[in-house]
């Protein structure tokens, strides 16, 4: 469903994506890590169209479409779901009014008309309960003052929301505390179908032990240098990055 | 300028001339005139203030107080006076459609520069000692509490604009709360701006807000015709110890239109104000709010919003004096400019010595939403005391980048998302309208608004 060819990205005029390859077919789950700075949160920032990345070679297909010539509400409403490594407050926009807008032009871009009323509050009441979040944090602005890990799930809770094809999650297990990952975990795999697929950014192999992946991709400096299976993930957990950076370096 | 004194010549014209000097001459020529046609408290003072403005001159933005404001242009248009208070021909109970659902207000006019007189049965339910009418018959009919009141604000002010209002506004809107009386719903008083030719008007309000009474007014300006306008309005407030005084203004006029609006409020000890204003629609605008808090254990909070686009001008002038400890203001003002609209706030805080224990606030916050639009702001704090909390802050920027794009993501186009950014902007100013019909309606208008359509209400034909 994802095709991603030799992808190039810079932003303000440094390249940080060095002609990094991945495929992505429904149904998978793939897990991404790298030490910080090696680009993982700008293929995401790329593949859903933050505007202050610039993409300068490469070509990224989905769902047969050709991805960089969608703005970054086509890409979302074709299915695309980022949940951010930092998800923006935006005080002044209730959570209720952001997701019935969301959930409408979602609805307006596939031909259907606005949801009613009471079958949005009954989808509200249901995700939340998917994701336990706590009605307290629905009532509030989008993000505004939320804890760390209350912003996570919050992620989760609009995830679920909104049912993407491929959803995006950049590392969305850091901040959270061990009952909190295990309920985002449950409310990722609960939203698992044949047709869907996850790219999972992750430090942390301990996320994998509950969100199992079927790959498992190391990208180091704008590429993926190494894929395997979650067996890797393990590897790296004990090893670390400098055996696969000296992999790189040797390599002509 | 042109006086208007018969229905034959309110169109006929006179060439136009810049500045002050035409209008010494006006009020010298007609002055028994403007005197006859007004009442005599409202005349007691009339003189001096000609001569303060005969001094003063209308104000040019070489001045600092009105560094933000140019009245070049508009006061070289030739506009007719209606000194001899000529009946326009419209009833603006049959034009005005106010459709604010719920609101239930007692509904009043001022159309163009005088009260209007027709009775409409929708305010024979006032409460039990209120007066509401017009500012000069009320000042024939009990003298002594207009005399107690009226300029005792406006006087101390060394300011052309309400210089000239005193030698020239013959009339206007009156309120008058007694003590303990609370009022069941609020009063609106609309100005109506209507001519046939290029038109200026003067006018006074006088509102009285005695001890542990309560009152909310709402002031709408309109304009009807596409002729040049040019209003000069004074309001005073006087609220009583214990009171609670809520005020909202929302202009929604022609870009023809040059308001000049000098509201003056006076707090006594214990009372509460909010001062709420809203500039939607508009040409050039110049409000100066002026709070006396004089009376300790005091509350207020001013706040205020501007969107303005085109060549649209706004200068909100506030101060909040502070002569008594232990009070606590608020002041909040958001603007949301466009194409070449310019803005200007300007929060003077004053803090006398004796004020120990002042909290005072103050914040303008400002979105421009292009290069060409511009916005001058200046925080002028004046603080004496020492045991005080005092803060401001200003910001000028644009809609943020990083919130656009997440609200994007969640499949919002950019339209929409910048339309929910600029909305929540304001929202903090719209959570501070106490009357709920209203809130919703303003939240309507605004939203209306900044999608570029024309905010009124449905069904009004007021707004041009
Ligand atoms: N606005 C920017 N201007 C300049 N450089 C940037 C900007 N944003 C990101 N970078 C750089 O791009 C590189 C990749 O950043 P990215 O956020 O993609 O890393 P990451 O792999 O997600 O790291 P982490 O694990 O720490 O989240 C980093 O070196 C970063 O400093
Ligand atoms: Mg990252």
């Amino acid at each position: 469903m994802l095709e991603i060819k030799n992808l190039h990205a810079n932003i303000n005029g440094k390249e940080i994506l060095k002609g990094l390859s991945l495929s992505v077919r429904p149904g998978e789950i793939h897990a991404i890590m790298g030490p910080n700075g090696a680009g993982k949160s700008t293929l995401s920032s790329v593949l859903t169209g933050n505007p202050a990345f610039e993409v300068t070679q490469g070509k990224i297909t989905f769902m047969g479409k050709d991805l960089l010539e969608l703005a970054p509400e086509e890409r979302a409403n074709e299915g695309i779901f980022l949940s951010f490594q930092y998800p923006v407050e935006i005080p002044g926009v209730s959570m209720v009014n952001f997701m019935r807008t969301a959930i409408n032009e979602q609805r307006k871009y596939r031909g259907l008309e606005p949801i009613a009323a009471t079958d949005f509050l009954r989808l509200m009441r249901e995700k939340k309960e998917l994701v336990e979040m706590d009605n307290k944090l629905t009532n509030r602005s989008v993000n505004e003052g939320f804890s760390g890990g209350e912003k996570k799930r919050n992620e989760i809770f609009q995830m679920a929301m909104l049912e993407p094809r491929l959803a995006i999650l950049d590392e969305t297990d850091s901040g959270l505390d061990i009952d909190a990952l295990r309920i985002v975990a449950n409310g990722v795999n609960k939203l698992k179908s044949p047709d869907n697929a996850s790219i999972v950014i992750t430090h942390y192999q301990r996320l994998l032990d509950y969100i199992v992946p079927d790959f498992v991709h190391v990208l180091y400096d704008g590429r993926i240098v190494k894929s395997g299976t979650k067996e890797l993930a393990l590897e790296l957990e004990e090893k670390g990055y400098d055996w696969i950076k000296k992999e790189v370096e040797k390599a002509p | 300028m042109k006086e208007i004194n018969n229905e034959a010549n309110f169109n006929s014209s006179l060439v136009g001339r810049l500045g002050g000097v035409e209008y010494i001459n006006l009020y010298k020529q007609y002055n028994e005139d403007i005197k006859a046609h007004s009442a005599s408290v409202l005349n007691a003072g009339r003189d001096a203030s000609f001569e303060l403005f005969e001094e003063l001159g209308f104000p040019t933005s070489k001045l600092e107080n009105y560094k933000y404001t140019d009245l070049t242009e508009p006061l070289s248009v030739d506009y007719g006076l209606n000194i001899n208070r000529v009946k326009i021909p419209v009833n603006p109970y049959e034009v005005f459609k106010c459709d604010v659902p719920g609101i239930h207000s007692y509904l009043y006019f001022v159309l163009n520069d005088g009260f209007y007189p027709v009775h409409d049965e929708r305010n024979d339910e006032l409460p039990q000692g209120v007066i509401i009418g017009s500012l000069s018959e009320i000042s024939k009919s009990h003298p002594e509490l207009v005399e107690k009141y009226y300029g005792k604000l406006s006087a101390k002010q060394k300011d052309g604009l309400v210089a000239f209002n005193g030698a020239f506004a013959q009339d206007g809107f009156f309120m008058y709360v007694p003590e303990n009386v609370q009022m069941d719903r609020p009063v609106q008083l609309v100005n109506i701006m209507r001519s046939d030719v290029d038109f200026m008007a003067n006018s006074h309000n006088l509102v009285i807000v005695e001890k542990g009474a309560k009152a909310q007014l709402l002031v709408c300006d309109h304009t009807m015709d596409d002729v040049r306008f040019i209003s000069n309005r004074v309001t005073e407030v006087f609220v009583d110890e214990n009171a609670s005084y809520e005020h909202y203004k929302l202009e929604n006029t022609h870009t023809r239109t040059t308001n000049l609006s000098t509201l003056l409020i006076e707090q006594k000890e214990s009372s509460s104000v909010l001062a709420n204003v809203i500039t939607l629609h508009n040409g050039i605008t110049r409000n100066t709010i002026e709070i006396d808090v004089n009376g300790e254990h005091c509350e207020t909070l001013l706040c205020g919003m501007v969107i303005g686009d085109k060549k649209q001008q706004v200068d909100n002038f506030t101060s909040v004096i502070h002569s008594k400890p232990n009070c606590h203001s608020t002041e909040l003002f958001k603007y949301v400019l466009d194409d070449v609209a310019k803005g200007g706030f300007t929060g003077k805080l004053y803090v006398a010595r004796d004020a120990q224990k002042t909290q005072a606030y103050q914040t303008n916050k400002n979105i421009l939403l292009n290069r060409t639009a511009k916005m001058r702001t200046k925080p002028q704090l004046e603080i004496y005391a020492d045991d005080v909390k005092c803060s401001h802050g200003a910001t000028i920027g644009q809609l943020d980048e990083s919130a656009l794009f997440y609200i994007r993501q969640r499949g919002i186009p950019e339209k929409e998302a910048r339309l929910l950014l600029m909305f929540a902007f304001t929202a903090d100013v719209i959570e501070n309208i106490r009357i709920d019909a209203l809130q919703d309606r303003i939240k309507m208008l605004v939203e209306k608004r900044l999608r570029g359509e024309l905010s009124k209400c449905e069904g009004c034909v007021i707004c041009q």
